[in-house]
């Protein structure tokens, strides 16, 4: 009786995954494995390999990378000053850090355009104050500066909740045994925090790589990544089945991602348990 | 028993999911009212209510950004569109794909505003103007700063020569950037000659350096907000860039370039044409086409609006094109599937350089 009943009010949620995740998906390999004619090839899935291709997937690989690495540089060390800091109050201090997740995230890179376009607000300030201004406008510098602006409460949030839940105690405990700040840090702390690092990094790098609009704005269409090429062979080359073809390539990549961070979750947990 | 509603409930939804795909085309099933499809900003809104007042004619509005979007839109039949306005080459595609309804305009009453002159235009996409009528036109060129160039601006060259490094902006869409690139070698823009289109590429990966950025709708701005010397634009947002700064000048290159109109067409699924036709004649009409014009400050095809206009306005080339300036502009014609797949493939490596 009761399982019928959690099947009954899982209804909505069925309908929801089917309709809306696996009908498209399935039309997206339908029109993945077909040329345009509509015969069976594997041509737009080993399309990854033309240089273009390649070379737009090596760099959206390289901007998620780094944009996770400075996610975590300062995630990290600030969820350790939050958990050290006397205030009563955490909640309040992360509701402050996400604050800016709750404006448009559009409206917020439009921002950053303004504050770091070569006629922008930082550069009229440098000119003020007699330093030649910087020009990182259109630059990978620009992208990366935008992604990690729009995504790092996705890895302060986990991160921040994993560090608080570490107990004082164990942490007294290694210091009573003569572990120094240094070891306490790589031996304990990091550790214990590693599955709010995965899934900061799954939450960073999985919408880095598959970003064109943040590469749009900030990259002045001059860089490509593999996100803006499926965006072109459907909006303008009418290509469908090229862009498919990419968009699983780039599914894979997310899987990918996904499993090798998901695991270091899964054994960090076994670690705390013994 | 649950169990089997359960998957009554999902084959049903499953089953009306497949029906509203496959079918399509609900709507406009009303016969007094017309579903409407445009770019957007493109129609002045208070038009569609006076036109509701006159005539009691619902208009239901839709709006799309691009003409391969409004292809899309159309083609999937989610929405069964009467009246649609898009651009010359995207006009042809419809008319070729057996779309377009034949409509005679000629029994309009306020038809004879429009220009003969622009019906000629329209002829390259529409032979005879059987599908088409033009609502808005012009053409593209570049809108420089007058105080931040060095010379005088007339040739497509300033955009190669490497005098304005990092200065330009280029259009983000393959056929405008590769027009420039066309018509400054000399060549036609509509060319699908191999090595032409090659020439025109490697000019266009060799001018990336000077290229500050690749943008559409924020091109004018970024002119406006003196972040950069020049765009390639279109004409309406060369006007508009004036008024926002009025060292912006607008000219077309001299080499020629790329002349647009953008058309209605009355779609093969319009039930009611008598309405459409009231719709259209209502367009043509003077008062309303001037409120169309004041609304978006493109070129206009109407007579009698552009003699409504001051003098300003009729002698700024940006809104009404000396005949000189686009006597080597060319049209876009559609390409075939295996010029626009090399041409989109020699615009991605262009991006990627």
């Amino acid at each position: 009786m009761n399982r019928k009943r959690t099947r009954f009010l899982s209804t909505p949620y069925i309908l929801w995954i089917v309709g809306f995740t696996v009908i498209p998906l399935l039309f997206v390999f339908a029109k993945a494995f077909t040329d345009q004619s509509g015969t069976f090839t594997f041509g737009n899935v080993t399309a990854i390999f033309d240089s273009v291709h390649r070379k737009a997937l090596l760099l959206s690989v390289e901007l998620a990378f780094i944009s996770s690495l400075i996610c975590i540089l300062i995630s990290y060390p600030a969820a350790l000053i939050i958990k050290a800091s006397g205030v009563s109050n955490k909640k309040t201090i992360m509701f402050i850090m996400i604050l800016p997740m709750w404006m448009n995230f559009i409206l917020r890179i439009l921002a950053i355009q303004m504050l770091i376009s070569s006629n922008g607000i930082i550069n009229h300030f440098l000119t003020v104050l007699g330093i030649s201004p910087m020009s990182i406008i259109n630059t990978p510098v620009a992208i990366v500066i935008g992604m990690v602006y729009d995504y790092l409460p996705y890895m302060l949030l986990p991160v921040l909740n994993c560090v608080l839940a570490i107990p004082e105690d164990i942490i007294e405990a290694s210091k009573d045994l003569g572990a120094n700040r240094f070891h306490v840090l790589t031996k304990i702390l990091l550790p214990l925090s590693l599955s709010g690092i995965g899934s900061g990094i799954t939450m960073v790098f999985v919408p880095s790589m598959t970003e064109f609009v943040i590469a749009n704005i900030l990259g002045g269409g001059k860089i490509q990544l593999l996100g803006n090429i499926i965006e072109q062979e459907f909006s303008v080359s009418m290509n469908w089945n090229l862009g498919s073809g990419l968009s699983v390539t780039l599914m894979i990549f997310v899987l990918l991602t996904t499993v090798i961070f998901g695991r270091t979750t899964s054994e960090s947990d076994r670690g705390f348990v013994i | 028993m649950k169990k089997q509603m359960t998957s009554l409930l999902l084959v049903i939804c499953m089953v009306s999911c497949c029906l509203c795909g496959c079918s399509g085309a609900p709507g406009s099933s009303d016969s007094n009212e017309l579903t409407v499809f445009n770019y957007s900003e493109y129609l002045d809104p208070e038009m569609i209510e006076q036109f509701t007042k006159e005539t009691g004619i619902k208009i239901k509005y839709e709006e799309a950004t691009t003409p391969e979007e409004m292809y899309t839109k159309y083609i999937s039949g989610a929405i069964s569109y009467d009246l649609l306005c898009t651009s010359d080459y995207m006009v042809k595609r419809l008319i070729d794909e057996g779309q377009a309804q034949e409509v005679d305009f000629a029994s309009m009453e306020n038809f004879s505003n429009i220009d003969p002159k622009y019906l000629k235009i329209s002829e390259s996409f529409d032979p005879g103007n059987k599908y088409s009528l033009p609502y808005f036109w012009g053409t593209v060129g570049i809108l420089y700063n007058t105080k931040k160039v060095k010379g005088p601006i007339d040739s497509w060259d300033v955009l190669f020569n490497g005098d304005y490094k990092g200065q330009i902006i280029m259009q983000d869409s393959m056929r405008d950037s590769f027009m420039v690139a066309l018509k400054y070698l000399g060549y036609s823009l509509n060319t699908q000659d191999e090595n032409e289109i090659h020439e025109a590429a490697e000019l266009l990966k060799k001018q990336k350096d000077d290229v500050e950025s690749y943008l559409v709708d924020e091109a004018r701005d970024e002119v406006v907000a003196e972040n950069a010397t020049m765009a390639v634009v279109y004409s309406g947002e060369a006007y508009l860039g004036h008024d926002f700064n009025p060292d912006l000048e607008y000219v077309v290159p001299k080499e020629g370039s790329n002349l647009w109109v953008d058309s209605w067409i009355v779609t093969k699924n319009c039930k009611n044409t008598e309405n459409a036709k009231k719709f259209l004649d209502f367009l043509c009409r003077d008062d309303v086409a001037y409120a169309n014009f004041e609304y978006i400050y493109y070129s206009t095809p109407n007579k009698a609006a552009v003699d409504m206009m001051d003098d300003d306005l009729r002698n700024n080339p940006a809104i009404v094109p000396t005949d000189d300036s686009i006597k080597d502009c060319e049209v876009y014609e559609a390409f075939d599937e295996k010029t626009t797949s090399l041409y989109s493939d020699l615009w991605k490596e262009i991006k990627s350089e």
